[in-house]
């Protein structure tokens, strides 16, 4: 009823006088075609839509200040992480001139706070932030030093995922016909093969370390970053001003590298960022099951594996490196969706 | 459906072409792995180490103990531990399938339901707090690694409130903490995708027509949402089944479970290397099996699927 009344009343308008009008000036109407708003590339668009979500926004400083801490990990770390320092083992935290429990350096021992650092005759200027294992290392150094090692593994995992896995969807999707239905049913065969059975045999064969764990990493994830950078290959060929290149007379080569990789940027992105969490999570399950990192290096995964055979007596071995882990997983996981809202490849199928 | 079902020819024997490819793999890193399988080989004389070589069939040359092993397999033989007292694996496997079963189906059923249930909600309540508490108990569970979650599952309901065994396997219940340990991936994953799928299925033409019939909210999503947002769920299943293979491992050794994970990570350990390959085969050919059922299913669920492989071939 109420849009029949509108529709009648703006037929019935009464009369017009010509003094509402302005005669169009031939500048005013150059003007009107004025784009006002500057251009934006894909990236600029995607960065100021990015840039709004304020949880992606905190997850990415976050993020930023935990890879600058764990970069600069010999500059503030306060002790070696390996040194040991059998008198000062197992040590709660404490910070000086804080005295909350849990970081004035006591502890409950038969239903009793007591101070470990007066019984372990520690100097009162030797503070341990986050305390000490059970080898008297400073934990919060080991800590530092293990992001760094967990967050390289990441990294470098994710970089030589990338490489291969761009590489091959991009020249599976683009050279098409029986090289990509070659290339295809290889995919189809080596995604049968679960990814820790791999990682597995590969630590096993390999020596033990950062670089067997990057390679095995880099073996197994690079399959679903070729998958889809294929599909969105296949996609793009087709469009309008691919053929246009063609015409044109541009090699398939520089189409390939000009046209279709800038444009496959957003999927590729977000694939990495999540690829990310996915590695530090793979690195401390197989330390945690103890074939990660050899010892007296950590990671953030070994710190977790040592901290949990004494968690109930000493939580603090556990629980904090969990938490750092945890932390980053949550700001990586929270960045890759808000980088997806901002590239939106939904839209822009 | 002459061609589908050529179809699903195609697709099993490259499901058996796979499993070939890892057994081989398999096999010959074993080969070039470093060591030795009995213990204080320096210890052992000549002939000794010659009767236990032929005994474990390892004085054969390799591509002769590679047509053994592929043809034992073949017949379900796994070949015999080096380090359970001579137990054949495929008895080894068997015997501990059950509780890596029990605590994996509950945690699938469990986590994949409640997944369902959160992603609906939230879909359905977009842009509110429930939503935004939702999304990020998803986050949480993805992010959280499930040996952090199973120790903090651990220390509140087995040491302080004390309702479950810490770690123990006696039934029931000593499968619940586990079965809730490896449930979360699959929470967060189910709930994750069945929000965005619900999402699409709102806003499609099918949903407004039912919204115009005069069809409730809730109605419309039961009777048109819902089950029109579950198809695409089915491929969940893989991942899914990857994520409880990796996660039975460390969870069954925080919970002391006498499953196939925890029985892996000692091999691993202990170079038992007929119980990893077992191990391995058990795993791939787990895995496969459930891509092709989930192809297979998807093809009979959503005929569009079907045609567009027929129409394709």
């Amino acid at each position: 009823m109420m849009s029949e009344n509108k529709f009648q009343s703006e037929n019935s308008i009464p009369d017009l006088s010509p003094d509402l009008f302005v005669k169009a000036d031939g500048l005013d109407v150059e003007d009107n075609e004025k784009i006002t708003a500057p251009s934006l590339s894909f990236l600029q668009d995607s960065w100021r839509r990015l840039k709004k979500n304020k949880v992606a926004m905190v997850s990415m400083v976050l993020l930023i200040v935990i890879t600058l801490l764990s970069i600069f990990a010999p500059v503030i770390a306060p002790n070696d992480p390996n040194a040991q320092v059998i008198e000062h083992a197992n040590l709660p935290p404490r910070i000086e001139n804080i005295n909350i429990n849990g970081f004035n350096g006591t502890i409950i021992e038969n239903d009793k706070r007591i101070d470990k650092y007066a019984a372990k005759d520690v100097p009162n200027d030797v503070n341990y932030y986050l305390g000490t294992d059970s080898l008297g290392r400073d934990l919060f150094s080991r800590i530092l030093y293990g992001t760094r090692v967990s967050l390289f593994i990441a990294f470098v995992a994710a970089l030589l995922n990338l490489t291969i896995g761009v590489t091959y969807g991009l020249l599976s999707g683009w050279l098409g016909g029986k090289v990509d239905n070659v290339m295809q049913r290889i995919l189809e065969i080596l995604s049968g093969v679960p990814n820790l059975v791999i990682v597995i045999l590969m630590l096993l064969v390999l020596d033990p370390g950062i670089w067997s764990i990057i390679i095995a990493l880099a073996l197994t994830e690079w399959i679903s970053m070729a998958r889809i950078v294929r599909a969105q290959t296949l996609k793009l060929k087709n469009q309008e001003y691919v053929l246009a290149a063609k015409t044109l007379g541009q090699s398939t080569l520089s189409i390939a590298f000009k046209h279709i990789l800038p444009n496959l940027l957003g999927v590729v992105i977000i694939q990495v960022m999540f690829s990310i969490p996915s590695a530090i999570f793979f690195e401390a399950f197989l330390s945690f099951i103890g074939i990660g990192i050899p010892a007296p290096n950590a990671s953030l995964g070994t710190l977790i594996n040592d901290g949990y055979k004494t968690f109930r007596f000493l939580p603090h071995l556990m629980w904090y490196p969990s938490a750092v882990m945890s932390m980053i997983m949550i700001s990586f996981n929270l960045l890759a969706d808000g980088l997806r809202d901002a590239f939106d490849p939904k839209l822009r199928d | 459906m002459k061609s589908y079902a050529k179809y699903i020819g195609k697709r099993v024997l490259y499901m058996l072409l796979t499993l070939f490819l890892i057994a081989s793999i398999t096999f010959f890193l074993m080969k070039l792995l470093p060591g030795t399988p009995y213990s204080n080989q320096d210890k052992l004389s000549e002939e000794q180490i010659a009767i236990m070589d032929e005994k474990y069939g390892l004085n054969e040359p390799v591509i002769v103990q590679y047509g053994i092993y592929i043809f034992g397999l073949a017949t379900g033989d796994l070949g015999t531990s080096f380090q359970f007292h001579n137990t054949p694996v495929s008895d080894l496997i068997s015997y501990r399938i059950g509780p890596s079963a029990q605590i994996g189906i509950q945690a699938v059923v469990v986590g994949t339901l409640l997944g369902i249930v959160l992603g609906v909600v939230s879909a359905m309540k977009q842009g509110t707090w429930v939503d935004t508490t939702a999304t990020l108990t998803a986050i949480v569970g993805r992010s959280i690694p499930n040996f952090v979650f199973a120790v903090l599952l651990q220390l509140v309901f087995g040491v302080w409130l004390r309702w479950f065994p810490i770690a123990l396997w006696t039934g029931f219940a000593s499968s619940i903490l586990p079965s809730m340990a490896l449930a979360i991936s699959p929470l967060a994953d189910s709930a994750r995708f069945m929000r965005t799928e619900m999402v699409d299925v709102l806003s499609s033409d099918y949903v407004e027509l039912a919204k115009a019939k005069g069809l409730s909210k809730w109605e419309v999503a039961f009777k048109h949402g819902i089950r029109n947002a579950l198809i695409p769920l089915i491929t969940l299943l893989g991942p899914m089944a990857v994520a409880l293979m990796t996660g039975s491992m460390v969870i069954e050794n925080i919970f002391a479970i006498p499953g196939i994970g925890e029985q892996f990570v000692k091999s691993i350990l202990t170079n038992d290397y007929p119980t990893i390959m077992g191990v391995t085969m058990l795993y791939s050919l787990l895995l496969v099996s459930v891509i092709l059922l989930v192809d297979i299913l998807y093809g009979i669920i959503d005929p569009r699927i079907r045609v567009a492989t027929e129409g394709g071939k």
